[in-house]
């Protein structure tokens, strides 16, 4: 029997069971302000974010290749066409668009013109240096490293910020190529 | 199969065909080498000991799946054997067949290897081995408890499993 074809985002995110995205959107504000709190610095919060963000991304990413049937991706530029087109709308109901790539397309930036983690958030002036959605870099950068990517994902434009959208740059470090784990001695 | 809101698994499961043990034994790697999960059913000869029948295991389909790549009539690739390959590259082999049983085998994009032992006139798993990857997510990756990388200890996940397995074909 050959292997089942992959599924579109939009199949997936039928299916999958939902939660209102207010209750997410309002959990996720919670786990900032809490973060606030406790660590004070915006650059630790950042980071802490980035570090939540990279505990799910290795979790996610069996959970996406389970339910999405994608096959192995050739090169980067599809992966980051699964991740955009895929990825985001199974999970966060959203598409992104791929843009920007580079000359030897390992760098590309991913846009989001809708962000339900930002509903009804406004970055006050102590705040001014939080990516509050920096949980979605490290996410990205936990599941493509568990596909043997090494990347390294920052933020070029955040509308908390005051720009227009939210622009993800996903850059190529190197692919990890499979070793054997064990030494030969043992 | 129905699970905690009702949402189904999806892919949906073959139906079973048969009953009773068709199977004998389940590996589940990740990508590190780890045993996740050694599950036996029907296993009368055991001449190493566990860690080494992990070992040699693994080492198996390791070398399986690098020689079956290099050995590809169509692939483009002039990649020399023993060159670490990229996981998921080049073509993978999905099962062999011995007079005695069948090994199927089935590797995602994320390293994780999921081998499953039937007697020999078993037809193609691949189907069924999504079905368990996909029983391995629901219970293991989503349980928050749970640390990646380190060996399966869920009372649940194993019980789904048995389940399956035994409707099985």
């Amino acid at each position: 029997m050959p292997p089942a074809a992959p599924r579109s985002g939009d199949a997936i995110f039928a299916n999958v069971e939902r939660v209102n995205a207010e209750l997410f959107t309002l959990t996720y504000g919670a786990i900032v302000r809490q973060l606030l709190t406790d660590l004070e610095e915006v650059e630790e919060v950042n980071k802490q974010l980035d570090q939540m963000g990279y505990n799910i991304g290795i979790r996610l990413i069996d959970e996406f290749l389970a339910k999405s049937n994608v096959s192995r991706c050739v090169d980067f530029k599809e992966t980051a066409e699964a991740i955009a087109k895929v990825g985001f709308k199974m999970f966060l109901g959203v598409t992104a668009s791929v843009t920007n790539w580079d000359a030897d397309g390992t760098s590309c930036s991913l846009v989001l013109e809708d962000n339900p983690l930002v509903d009804f958030v406004e970055l006050p002036d102590t705040c001014q240096g939080l990516y509050y959605c920096n949980i979605l870099s490290g996410v990205v950068r936990g599941a493509l490293e568990m596909v043997s990517m090494k990347t390294e994902v920052t933020w070029i434009r955040d509308m908390l910020r005051g720009d227009d959208a939210y622009e993800l740059q996903v850059k190529l470090l190197k692919q990890v190529p499979e070793e054997y784990p064990y030494k030969d001695d043992e | 199969m129905q699970f905690f809101g009702g949402s189904d698994i999806s892919p949906l499961p073959p139906p079973p065909t048969a009953s009773g043990n068709n199977a004998h034994m389940m590996y589940v790697f990740n990508r590190n080498g780890v045993c996740l999960l050694y599950r036996e059913w029907n296993r009368s000869l055991r001449t190493l000991n566990a860690q080494q029948d992990h070992k040699l295991m693994f080492g198996l389909l390791f070398s399986l799946k690098s020689l079956t790549a290099k050995m590809d009539p169509t692939s483009v690739e002039k990649g020399n054997l023993g060159v670490p390959q990229l996981t998921g590259q080049g073509c993978s082999f999905h099962s062999f067949r011995t007079n005695t049983y069948r090994l199927s085998f089935m590797e995602s994009p994320s390293g994780i290897k999921i081998i499953l032992v039937t007697h020999p006139r078993t037809g193609d798993l691949r189907e069924s081995l999504k079905y368990i990857y996909n029983l391995y997510v629901e219970y293991v990756v989503k349980n928050p408890l749970y640390s990646p990388g380190m060996p399966i200890r869920s009372e649940l996940f194993n019980m789904t499993l048995d389940q399956y397995v035994r409707g099985l074909g």
